[in-house]
């Protein structure tokens, strides 16, 4: 894992990153804007996840020593828990967010009749 | 509505392990992946499901909205009252060590009533969440 | 072996999030996003980090998918034609894309055991949470609970104000003196509910519902 390969895994959440991105600035339904941005969260937590990964190490929950036929269990390698830790609540907060804004879009709806960007663009200048 | 049984017995049969599963997940946070976070969002998930299947009326009589706000407010003062506790009895706030003799222990019983603080609100918060969405009429415009 | 699966999960991700972008029907964009987020909780699970990928199928797979679906029944869920051609959009994401890419270059190669980040306080967690916990093999259940009970408080904090927003925009009760309704701002009586509001609305132009 050196040098172009070692790369190709954030290359491949930054992809992930800007289809999410895009969907967010394309898009004008406020519902498809706010999928948009949930995949691109999901995005920015692979890559949290991705620092915390070490080639070769398990998941942070320790291995006692007796639980696999003793020995061992001073040399296993375990992944970084801080961007898990921060990550999962991360993911919780982030759906909280997310119903805020759908609520926002719901109240939208009812106040204009439409959730597409540049129909209430053109009912707040028309009037 | 009336001739869907199969998934009418089947979120029967499915809803109380699903409550159970939560409480595994909830109490076996400790020794595997899981945690107050978790099982919060499963535990609320059986009551989605209820609500889907049987229909909003039916779920609120079993948990009305003003006891999941409750719920989202109350394990936020579990977590913040372990950490007062912790304060009166002479260590730090959130400072589980001195809830026992052996820190270690204090430290389990800290991070056991702090988890519950977790569950209570996120279950709360979820399923508030969801009967304020499926609780909306539609306005036509 | 696990570059295979990871390259295998991330080309599904790739492919569900462009089928995403592209349904003009919300509700398969909703479903589809529901599958991404538990694709993406497999390509946690290959990343060593099982807690994150339980919560992401809980939370991501299961409760947004159900929000959005709660959402989409109130707004509808045909998503209008786009009316020009997304050539502003597509050079910002193309740049930005390009910038980020340019910015790996300068971040440690992927699972290196030397990174920084593994360096510092994490071994300390690794190490010790055995010893000051107790018997409590899960090292992210600690730090969550224990060594950064302060985060956690705050988060939790955080999804009751989330509640609080969301109750305080959709739930029902009296409804403030001035609504905004379908491009006007409307007086309304202190104590008018929703349902009266609607019922005069729909009588027709009355006195009531414009008596500021």
């Amino acid at each position: 894992m050196s040098g172009m390969l070692g790369m190709v895994n954030y290359w491949a959440v930054i992809v992930l990153m800007m289809v999410g991105f895009y969907t967010l600035i394309a898009r004008g339904n406020l519902v498809k804007k706010l999928i948009g941005l949930n995949i691109f969260q999901t995005a920015v937590i692979m890559m949290y996840v991705s620092f915390g990964k070490i080639t070769g190490a398990t998941a942070p929950i320790l291995i006692q020593s007796g639980d696999h036929g003793g020995g061992g269990a001073e040399h296993v390698v375990y992944s970084n828990p801080i961007p898990h830790v921060l990550m999962l609540t991360a993911i919780v907060v982030g759906v909280a967010t997310l119903s805020v804004g759908l609520s926002l879009v719901v109240r939208i709806n009812e106040a204009y009749g439409t959730v597409d960007e540049d129909e209430i663009n053109r009912k707040d200048n028309g009037l | 509505m009336d001739d869907r049984v199969i998934l009418r017995v089947g979120a029967k049969i499915l809803i109380p392990f699903i409550l159970i599963f939560a409480l595994y997940v909830q109490f076996h946070g400790d020794y595997g992946p899981g945690g107050g976070f978790q099982a919060g969002v499963i535990f609320a998930a059986a009551f989605v499901l209820y609500a889907l299947i049987y229909g909003l009326g039916n779920v609120v009589r079993v948990l009305p909205p003003k006891a999941a706000y409750v719920c989202g407010a109350l394990g936020v003062s579990i977590f913040v009252g372990v950490g007062f506790v912790t304060m009166a009895l002479g260590g730090g706030f959130l400072d589980y060590g001195v809830l026992a003799h052996d820190p270690a222990h204090g430290q389990h019983y800290g991070i056991l009533g702090v988890e519950l603080g977790v569950l209570i609100t996120v279950f709360g918060v979820m399923v508030a969440l969801f009967y304020a969405f499926a609780g909306r009429r539609r306005i036509e415009p | 072996m696990t570059g295979v699966v990871t390259a295998v999960l991330f080309a599904m991700l790739a492919i569900t999030g462009i089928a995403v972008t592209r349904m003009r029907d919300l509700f398969a964009a909703v479903m589809l996003a529901g599958i991404y987020s538990l694709v993406s909780a497999g390509l946690f699970v290959v990343m060593d980090a099982v807690d994150v990928a339980f919560t992401e199928a809980a939370v991501g797979a299961g409760i947004s998918t159900v929000l959005m679906l709660g959402a989409l029944a109130l707004v509808g869920h045909k998503e209008a034609e786009p009316k020009r051609r997304p050539v502003l959009p597509l050079f910002v994401v193309v740049l930005t894309g390009g910038i980020l890419v340019y910015g790996t270059s300068q971040i440690p190669p992927f699972g290196a055991p030397d990174n920084p980040a593994h360096l510092h306080v994490a071994p300390y967690y690794l190490e010790e949470s055995d010893h000051d916990m107790g018997h409590i093999p899960n090292v992210v259940t600690s730090v969550l609970a224990s060594y950064r009970g302060y985060d956690t408080m705050g988060e939790t904090a955080v999804i009751f104000t989330a509640m609080v927003g969301v109750l305080l925009l959709l739930a029902r009760g009296p409804l403030p003196r001035r609504v905004f309704h379908q491009g006007e701002w409307i007086t309304v009586r202190p104590g008018t509910t929703r349902e009266e509001l609607e019922a005069t609305l729909h009588e027709g132009d009355t006195e009531e519902a414009h008596d500021g």
